[in-house]
């Protein structure tokens, strides 16, 4: 296993209340994505426990380019990782931030 | 939660998939809307001691989702396996949640217990503390039962209900199956590598559905109640078993044991799953496999009824 972790500034606090969310499962080509609202407005993490070593330039890239797109600050994503595609990662992270940010269910 | 979004999901309940969808899709449109609340969740990140040391990727749940949630506005407590992750197998996280759900029911005499089972059996890489967790499992079972607990079983998840899931099972107060649901102590690839392929051919996909599959383990007796393949007809078929199953007493175990020996007796000379439907007065055995839900469920119905006094 691999184990990676990164730091970003958010342009703006995610919506709702909601102190957390998860969505995906843990096989192969898949990842589980669990958020929570935890840190600072501005601020947002990511933490990876991946499979399949040695992808660290593109799990970077993939974060920076979710952090851009949905700003979620406050929030801390932690990531299980069954050798996902990156275009999976992009799916999951998105449907997380969109999770924590709906009403109550 | 307003109502619109009560209403709303309720309706999605009757086009989603239940074979399709993960443990935590099946448990958000099968409870009351909103009710459910779960116990050590994900964010406890209670996952197991053991897969770092195969190199292998954790679940923050292991596996196994456990809380207690509203059906029809009454309590239950309820436990879904994710199939997908490691085949929806028994660890020792996975199962000791199990296991304290079912104490739990036991020591306060309630709510009945749901069980979603979605599993391969025991997680080969925690073998001893797997098969450990099954024997926690089925004794907690019935005695829970013993207590007046109702314990039932659902089963149509793509991972089936196999080895120790099947045990587990077996101890259940009710069970429903769908289409697509498995029941079997080994998988069919088991069964093969183990005996060869002329005493079974796993590849030969009618023969594992007629040996292993929904119909045949409702038409067996195996399973109380065959239901189609939504989230919504599991929800109705709950319902029903809770309603209906027995309690443990020395008469329900008593006619369990003659259940099973007349099956015994009935059967035991069948080869494949046609002739048992033939013995049981199916005129068209051979169309059984290829029936819609609806139409074998009135066959079932007609050719044997279910029966709530064994177990």
């Amino acid at each position: 296993m691999e184990t990676l972790s990164y730091r970003h500034k958010a342009a703006r606090r995610a919506a709702g209340s909601k102190p957390l969310a998860i969505v995906g499962v843990v096989t192969s080509g898949n990842l589980e994505v669990l958020v929570e609202r935890l840190l600072p407005d501005l601020e947002c993490q990511v933490e990876i426990a991946t499979s399949a070593h040695g992808f660290g330039d593109l799990w970077q890239a993939v974060v920076a380019d979710f952090v851009e797109r949905h700003s979620p600050g406050g929030l801390k994503f932690s990531i299980n990782d069954g050798g996902a595609r990156p275009d999976t990662v992009a799916l999951r992270l998105a449907q997380a931030a969109h999770l924590i940010e709906e009403d109550s269910l | 939660m307003n109502a619109d979004k009560i209403h709303a999901l309720e309706a999605q309940a009757h086009e989603i998939s239940w074979f399709e969808a993960t443990a935590r899709q099946r448990l958000r449109w099968f409870v009351d809307a909103g009710s459910f609340e779960e116990f050590l969740g994900p964010a406890a990140r209670e996952m197991s001691p053991h897969l770092p040391d195969f190199n292998l990727p954790e679940a923050f749940d292991d596996g196994m989702i456990v809380g207690r949630a509203k059906l029809d506005s009454k309590p239950v407590l309820i436990a879904a396996q994710e199939g997908q992750f490691m085949g929806g197998a028994f660890g020792e996280v996975h199962g000791a949640k199990l296991t304290g759900l079912l104490r739990g029911a036991r020591d306060a005499k309630g709510p009945h217990v749901v069980i979603l089972f979605d599993t391969g059996g025991v997680r080969l890489q925690e073998a001893n503390v797997g098969e450990l967790a099954i024997a926690e499992i089925m004794r907690a079972v019935l005695e829970a039962r013993a207590a007046g607990v109702k314990v039932v079983g659902l089963i149509g998840g793509r991972a089936g209900c196999f080895g120790g899931g099947s045990l587990v099972a077996a101890c259940c107060s009710a069970l429903a199956i769908s289409e697509q649901g498995r029941i079997g102590i080994s998988g069919p690839e088991v069964i093969e590598t183990n005996r060869g392929v002329e005493e079974f051919d796993s590849k030969d996909r009618a023969l594992v559905w007629r040996t292993m599959g929904g119909k045949h383990r409702r038409l067996l007796g195996g399973v109380e109640l065959f239901v189609g393949a939504s989230i919504q007809d599991f929800r109705d078929a709950a319902r029903s078993l809770l309603a209906q199953a027995p309690s443990l007493n020395l008469d329900v175990l008593k006619a369990e044991q003659a259940r099973l020996e007349d099956r015994l007796e009935r059967f035991g000379s069948c080869a494949d799953g046609l002739d048992v439907w033939k013995a049981l007065g199916a005129k068209d055995p051979a169309v059984i496999p290829g029936m819609a839900a609806d139409a074998f469920i009135h066959l079932a119905d007609t050719i044997r009824r279910p029966r709530y006094d064994a177990r």
